[in-house]
């Protein structure tokens, strides 16, 4: 165990654990944190998505030890249910989910590769989710709420 | 505790429900993580109207219901039932969904019975028109005015000259003390002003902003975190367990063996994944299991349980006198629920007594298989319903329930158990059943069927716990009970109605039994005859669970007879149907498809390259809950077999419609579920073990696909009963896109998934034929 300082949603925590403790763990565990969820544990499905330093990252196989004096956003630091942020505006007026345990994957995927890449074709969009998954296949409106977002960043 | 007591007292201190609320904290403070337990089996008595509804003091509505959302937008659309019924805003209403210690037993949460059950005339519509009727008794004797001359808007009663009473002034706080009235009469479909309308999905803000409270984001104060060690391969027992292998680990609570049980507690979740990894099993040999290339001819081998759906004893006969007799076999594999996210549970057992916040879609059902595993009584267990991922039927939910009360029970704290990614694929859900289905049906002069013969093998094994069966779910034969036994049995010939739940008997058939016919379809010469056999993994119902299976079959074979008579295949369909509801989806399916009539194969494609078709398959869900036709345009790649759905139109008729909004979400989604099954997945194995343990080795359809356009038809039938909804579009997908494949090449599909493998192997079988 070992006190290590994270920042997280605009805040600074110190949490005391092992270095080698998933992020994920520790932004569920530690700081109560519901938006980055367990789906698979191995990179693969996208539920535990946060952003570090604006990129998409798998909090499941990233080490907290890794994250250093990156900036971590969860999905819940990025709007409230007042204010959201316009990407999960775009998924409210899309009803763009059902149980919505995907959506830290498929909206912060959208929102990191959207930001660098407005200019983004609708194959790269397609491109970029080859390895987030949705298991109720709301994938229509997920991908219109995307598109809205797409073209918020274009202006 | 009393649970009235706890319910009243729920009813007035708790303040507007949010739905990211947290399950921990729901109920009374001092109640928390503890409690309040049951006094007897069925301690909430469905045929009083105390038990499913309450005004409280400030005339908010709370109520009680036994069907929960796992996504399918039950919250929503059961908060509309009860603001329609009662005249209230939404926001005027408060759902408390399955909790052993508040809400009515309404079994399982599945089936498609959500809206029949709860949306007819019993259950929380009853309770809701019951109440609604008794508030405007109760205002007409207090304002001295009949009953017919009295209005409600907004939870107040009013009289024609202006005299007013409010919900909270006739009852705020008290109980009704009143029956659930029969008699009730629920509001007509032509008076509904909240029900019927799109209401958007109350929780999709609390999701998208990463405020909803699933399961595995509990937090019960004095936690630890709890994991599992499965066995390594199937049938391996526990020989023995070496403690000194995670002796001295950090934060390590707690080995736990029940007999071929193992699993660990650990302060931290890392701490107890590590654990996990490092702990020394010794085990015993596995099973052989059957060969996977060779197993649906395996199952046909094996001894069976044996149902005659229906028999109309001169199927041999009019085979034998027919011209053309045309034969298939369709073969369906193991599939997954596949949730997004690894089951998980949180268990507080101290004191013999047990709370479980679970996943599960059956709440009371896991409250009596907690006690069995734990040998507590059953009125002290509680189970509290607290959403997990999408389920889409029996995942791990049940199974890591079980888990958690064990690991709970053997530490004496609240534990919370995750399970891994391949504890859920290999050791954690009861997946769909793998089955073979032979066709066989004579065609007459005039290209009609004259006979339908169909025959099919399905392994099972295990199922629901219900209330007497844990061992139905791994954990529970883990720990050393029983699955239900599957004892062969040959079929006798059928009696009474005829019973079409997993659709069995095809839709163009009679279903004719001693002269009462229950079919939607003409064909009078009919033969069903169902195997069940044992299933070497464990299998449960997966959403649409065998209706889907037979309904490939039935709708595929449909389509080659219809192109063997060299009719289109929509036309082909409607001379065999008799029951107008599945006549008129797949009318409207055809014209909103703006349906090309004409025979398949498409008669200008070229059989190299690119090749474009459509086809149709339609289904009287269960017989008779709930119908859908669904076209599919799919592009074959003929080079490499890839086959790329392009256009899917589903048209319902689910009765009268509760919420439209909701209902194209149920639509879209199963539709797109269903391609995915139909093209990409399958579970495997070798000798000895699952290998289809993650997202690499079992696939699922990605975000990044060309999803394909999605337009769905609502057919509103307000005169009839409401009927299941989010089974529909999923059962028929598989047979269109294989019926498009067949339009656009000439190469049919016989089994399941759809991998450029198979379907090159049916375009080559193709030339050579």
């Amino acid at each position: 165990m070992s006190a290590i300082l994270i920042k997280v949603n605009g805040r600074i925590h110190t949490v005391d654990v092992d270095p080698a403790t998933p992020l994920l763990y520790v932004l569920g565990d530690e700081l109560g944190l519901r938006g980055p969820k367990f789906g698979c544990g191995l990179g693969q499905c996208g539920s535990c998505t946060v952003l570090m330093d604006g990129r998409a990252t798998r909090s499941c196989i990233t080490p907290v030890s890794a994250v250093g004096q990156s900036e971590i956003i969860t999905l819940e630091g990025l709007g409230t249910p007042e204010k959201p942020h316009p990407i999960q505006q775009a998924f409210i007026d899309e009803q763009a989910a059902q149980c919505g345990f995907c959506l830290s994957g498929v909206m912060l995927t959208a929102k990191a590769f959207l930001d660098h890449n407005p200019q983004a074709s609708s194959a790269q969009i397609e491109h970029a989710f080859e390895h987030v998954l949705c298991r109720c296949f709301v994938h229509a409106r997920m991908m219109r709420a995307i598109e809205r977002y797409a073209q918020t960043r274009r202006v | 505790m009393n649970s009235s007591l706890s319910r009243r007292k729920f009813l007035k201190t708790s303040g507007a429900l949010i739905v990211s609320f947290s399950a921990a904290s729901l109920l009374d403070p001092l109640a928390l993580a503890q409690g309040p337990f049951g006094t007897h089996m069925s301690h909430i008595d469905p045929s009083k109207l105390d038990s499913w509804l309450a005004v409280g003091a400030d005339g908010m509505v709370t109520a009680y219901t036994g069907k929960c959302d796992f996504g399918q937008g039950m919250y929503t659309v059961q908060t509309q039932l009860v603001a329609e019924e009662l005249r209230v805003p939404l926001s005027r209403v408060r759902l408390i969904q399955c909790d052993t210690s508040v809400t009515p037993d309404e079994g399982t949460t599945s089936g498609s019975q959500s809206t029949p059950i709860n949306f007819n005339t019993g259950g929380l519509a009853q309770a809701a028109a019951t109440a609604r009727e008794a508030l405007l008794d109760m205002a007409s004797r207090r304002l001295r005015v009949p009953v017919t001359d009295l209005a409600i808007s907004d939870g107040v009663i009013s009289t024609r000259a202006g005299k007013r009473v409010t919900y909270a002034q006739l009852i705020g706080g008290n109980r009704f003390n009143l029956a659930l009235n029969p008699a009730a009469k629920r509001t007509q479909p032509s008076q509904w002003t909240v029900l019927g309308k799109p209401v958007p999905s109350m929780d999709i803000r609390e999701l998208a902003t990463g405020r909803f409270e699933f399961v595995h984001n509990l937090h019960v104060p004095g936690m630890a975190h709890g994991r599992v060690v499965r066995p390594p391969a199937l049938g391996c027992v526990v020989l023995n367990v070496d403690e000194s292998s995670v002796r001295g680990l950090p934060g390590l609570l707690k080995v736990v063996v029940r007999k071929n049980f193992v699993g660990l507690v650990s302060e931290k979740q890392w701490q107890a994944e590590q654990a996990a990894r490092q702990l020394k099993v010794n085990w015993g040999p596995p099973v052989v299991l059957p060969a996977q290339q060779t197993f649906y001819d395996y199952i046909r081998q094996q001894p069976s349980r044996d149902v005659l759906v229906v028999d109309s004893q001169d199927t041999e006969q009019k085979l034998a006198a027919s011209p053309t007799v045309l034969r298939a076999t369709y073969s369906y594999p193991y599939q997954m629920h596949g949730s997004i996210g690894a089951s998980c549970a949180v268990a507080d057992v101290r004191a013999e007594k047990a709370t479980v916040w679970s996943p599960t879609q059956s709440v009371y059902p896991t409250r009596s298989g907690v006690a069995k595993l734990l040998d507590i009584p059953l009125d002290n267990v509680r189970v509290i319903f607290t959403r997990g991922a999408g389920c889409y039927g029996l995942n791990g939910a049940d199974t890591v329930s079980y888990d958690a009360a064990l690991l709970s029970h053997a530490v004496g704290r609240p534990v919370r158990v995750q399970l891994t990614r391949k504890d859920e694929m290999a050791w954690g859900e009861n997946y769909g059943q793998a089955c073979v289905i032979d066709q066989r049906a004579a065609l007459d002069s005039h290209g009609s069927i004259a006979a339908w013969e169909c025959e099919s093998w399905a392994a099972s094994f295990g199922g629901r716990p219900g209330y007497d069966h844990p061992g139905n779910v791994i954990t529970g034969l883990l720990v050393g009970f029983e699955p239900e036994p599957l004892v062969p049995q040959r079929s006798s010939q059928p009696t009474g109605e005829l019973r079409n739940g997993h659709n069995l008997v095809p839709s163009y058939l009679t279903g004719c039994i001693s002269g009462k016919c229950g079919g939607a379809g003409k064909i009078r010469s009919e033969r069903v005859l169902a195997h069940t056999v044992k299933s070497p993994f464990f299998t449960g119902p997966l959403r649409s669970p065998l209706r889907l299976q037979n309904t490939f079959a039935h709708e595929c074979f449909m389509d080659e007879l219809s192109a063997r008579a060299k009719v289109d295949p929509i036309a082909f369909r409607l001379r065999h149907l008799s029951e107008t509801r599945i006549i008129d989806v797949l009318k409207a399916a055809g014209q909103a498809a703006k349906w090309d009539p004409r025979p398949s194969p498409q008669p200008n494609n070229s059989r190299t390259g690119t090749a474009t078709g459509r086809g149709v398959a339609c289904v009287a869900y269960e017989g008779d809950n709930g119908y859908v036709a669904l076209i599919a345009e799919a592009e074959v790649d003929q080079v490499t077999g890839r086959v790329q759905v392009r256009r899917l139109v589903a048209a319902v008729d689910c009765g009268p419609i509760s919420n439209p909004a909701g209902l194209r979400n149920q639509i879209e989604g199963g539709a797109l579920q269903g391609m995915s099954r139909a093209l990409t997945e399958e579970v495997t194995w070798n000798d000895h073990e699952i290998t289809s343990t993650n997202w690499a080795t079992y696939r699922s359809l990605p975000l990044g696909i060309e999803v394909p356009v999605i337009e769905t038809v609502l057919l509103n039938r307000p005169g009839a009963e409401a009927n299941g909804a989010g089974e529909l579009s999923i059962t028929a997908v598989a047979a269109a896109i294989g019926n498009a494949v067949f339009d656009a090449t000439g190469a049919r599909l016989r089994q399941v998934p759809f991998t450029p493998v198979r379907v090159k192997a049916a375009l080559d079988a193709r030339s050579a034929a």
